[in-house]
């Protein structure tokens, strides 16, 4: 006998139901019904962004190359499911070369940015020169909570491509999954649930985006969001809903998958620079010492 | 010292606590927990429940200032919403007393001081009562007094009973809260045989927990203890307060309270002169649901005081 699996949200490292009790049906380019997914709700959205609020202390204070290690895991465990990925891009209508290489693209990807975790820090600080006798340098610091809207082109990489830069950059994140493609972003949680990804780093809903976002933009302790390119009006009331706690809105017109759009210039869209001044001692003329 | 009352006396008072049907228990409980409270009663709810706080810092680590920052929370519990009630009371250690009193001035907000050696108890009978006395020289409204737990386990009723009627009588106008520490207790039969001894002897409310041990107020403890008031009242036509303390951290749970108070006690028992809540953290929950049900957006911690 065939179990079917039962995609559910993953919220605070698990993976409950959605509280309102609503699915829809995935289908596959033929019709064929593929699965039911939850249909998440605002009372879900609260609920994960409360997870990744209590998990972004702690995620932040890990070190760089601890952040480097647990992506570079995330990597690792891809590599263990690779089958699983292609059968559900496949399943929900990529050719089976192409699923190959989005699932390639995706593990490369993992590996990248773990390279990226402890690096972009001496690229995005500095030490400024001021005419006094100050030690003044800036530092990255994470955003704090970051709402995501997930790539509604690619199922899996566009994904990857999208969270990753904020997580390593101290992020955590709370993501609303490719609506009519969901199956690979809650397989991905699994995968993340069994990579040293601390409960509530990310936490992954599905349903409608035209419900979801609206409530994700006016939260309070949502600190920024990333906006993958979807419909304009839903883009632009984000930004409205956005403004009652200033959050940082970052929407994207082109796909997020592509390599070009990787890289430092996305991990710093969601870095705050914070500058400080250090008193020094002028010892003599000119030879400040620190 | 007053009278104490008699070995036959205190034998009827425990004799005559009734044995508590705990699956009976957990099932009313199940059946207030499954009701929503939404809308216009949701917010009447909040309001409520923020005026029968009892804020309090009870920490080895407290000083003046901390006491008086907390004070001007209670006073000012998030003054960008408009006309908020204060919380009921502020709930410190006998030497906070006199900071309290003094940050607290004409608010109308009534200072509670712990007392009797809180929270363990251990500690002589005579000191206990200096303990007691220090807090009301220094102008205490309130005494949150703990029992001594090692001695009603013990068996020792006459003791317990004794204490408490002795510390009654000490603070005369101010009203008296027994804490009886539930998560000492054991049994819901324990909870209700303290509930009615305390009673017996004078207590004005009787009280969960200190807040230092877990579980404190767990709703089968307080849905038992409410159940010793309604009895009483029944009984006598006399009132007692309520106080759950510790552990209630959620404006879902306090409003659960709520509900079942009105439900067992009726809607007398609505307001903070007999209901309180033991607690530091909900006040900042209460406050943002409040915003919540205004604004339509879900809040931050960010935007609303450190206590």
């Amino acid at each position: 006998m065939e179990i079917l699996k039962t995609y559910k949200l993953y919220i605070g490292g698990q993976f409950p139901r959605t509280e309102s009790g609503r699915s829809y049906a995935v289908l596959a380019p033929n019709g064929k019904h593929l699965a039911n997914v939850c249909q998440a709700s605002k009372k879900d959205v609260r609920n994960a962004v409360q997870a990744a609020r209590k998990a972004q202390a702690s995620w932040a204070g890990k070190t760089a190359f601890n952040r480097s290690q647990i992506v570079y895991r995330i990597a690792e465990m891809l590599e263990n499911r690779k089958v699983q990925f292609i059968e559900e891009l496949a399943a929900m209508g990529l050719a089976q070369q192409s699923a190959e290489q989005e699932v390639q693209m995706s593990i490369d990807r993992c590996v990248y940015y773990a390279g990226w975790a402890d690096k972009f820090q001496t690229l995005l600080g500095s030490v400024n020169p001021v005419g006094s006798s100050h030690f003044n340098f800036s530092v990255p610091e994470p955003m704090g909570v970051v709402g995501v809207v997930a790539c509604q082109q690619t199922a899996l990489l566009g994904l990857i491509s999208q969270i990753l830069p904020l997580l390593i950059g101290g992020n955590t994140v709370v993501v609303v999954a490719n609506t009519t493609q969901p199956l690979c972003a809650i397989s991905f949680a699994e995968v993340l649930a069994t990579s040293d990804v601390p409960g509530g780093v990310v936490n992954i809903l599905t349903g409608e985006v035209g419900e979801l976002l609206p409530t994700l933009a006016g939260h309070m302790d949502v600190n920024a969001l990333s906006i993958a390119p979807i419909d304009s009006n839903l883009q632009n009331a984000a930004q409205e809903a956005a403004i009652d706690n200033l959050k940082r809105v970052r929407i994207f017109t082109d796909p997020l998958h592509v390599k070009s759009a990787q890289g430092l210039p996305y991990i710093a869209d969601f870095q705050e620079i914070k500058t400080t001044w250090h008193p020094v001692e002028q010892v003599a003329g000119g030879a400040g010492g620190y | 010292m007053l009278e104490s009352i008699s070995p036959l006396e205190l034998n009827a008072i425990i004799a005559n606590s009734p044995s508590i049907d705990q699956i009976g228990t957990l099932e009313r409980i199940a059946r207030i927990q499954a009701r929503s409270i939404k809308g216009a009663a949701k917010l009447k709810g909040l309001r409520m429940a923020l005026s029968m706080i009892d804020l309090t810092t009870l920490e080895g680590k407290d000083t003046p200032g901390k006491v008086r920052q907390l004070c001007y929370k209670a006073q000012h519990l998030h003054d960008q919403a408009a006309d908020l009630p204060t919380v009921a009371a502020v709930c410190v250690y006998p030497t906070m007393v006199g900071v309290a009193k003094k940050a607290l001035g004409n608010s109308g907000i009534k200072v509670a001081s712990v007392s009797t050696a809180f929270p363990s108890g251990q500690a002589p009978f005579e000191l206990k009562k200096l303990d007691t006395q220090y807090a009301l020289d220094n102008g205490a409204d309130e005494i949150d007094m703990v029992i001594s737990r090692g001695r009603f386990l013990a068996g020792d009723y006459q003791f317990v009973y004794d204490e408490i009627a002795a510390i009654k009588a000490l603070c005369g106008q101010a009203r008296i809260k027994v804490i009886f520490e539930t998560g000492e207790l054991d049994s819901l039969d324990q909870v209700r045989r303290i509930s009615d001894l305390a009673i017996a002897a004078g207590a004005d409310f009787i009280k969960t927990s200190t807040g230092k041990i877990q579980p404190a107020a767990t709703f089968p403890v307080v849905l038992t203890m409410l159940g010793a008031i309604k009895d009483h009242f029944d009984k006598t036509g006399q009132m007692i307060g309520m106080k759950p303390a510790g552990g209630i951290s959620s404006s879902k749970l306090a409003l659960q309270h709520l509900l079942m108070v009105k439900e067992v006690l009726g809607e007398a028992w609505l307001s903070n002169e007999w209901y309180r809540f033991g607690a530091s953290s909900l006040a900042n929950d209460l406050l943002m649901q409040y915003q919540k049900q205004q604004t339509g957006k879900y809040q931050s911690a960010a935007y609303f005081s450190i206590d």
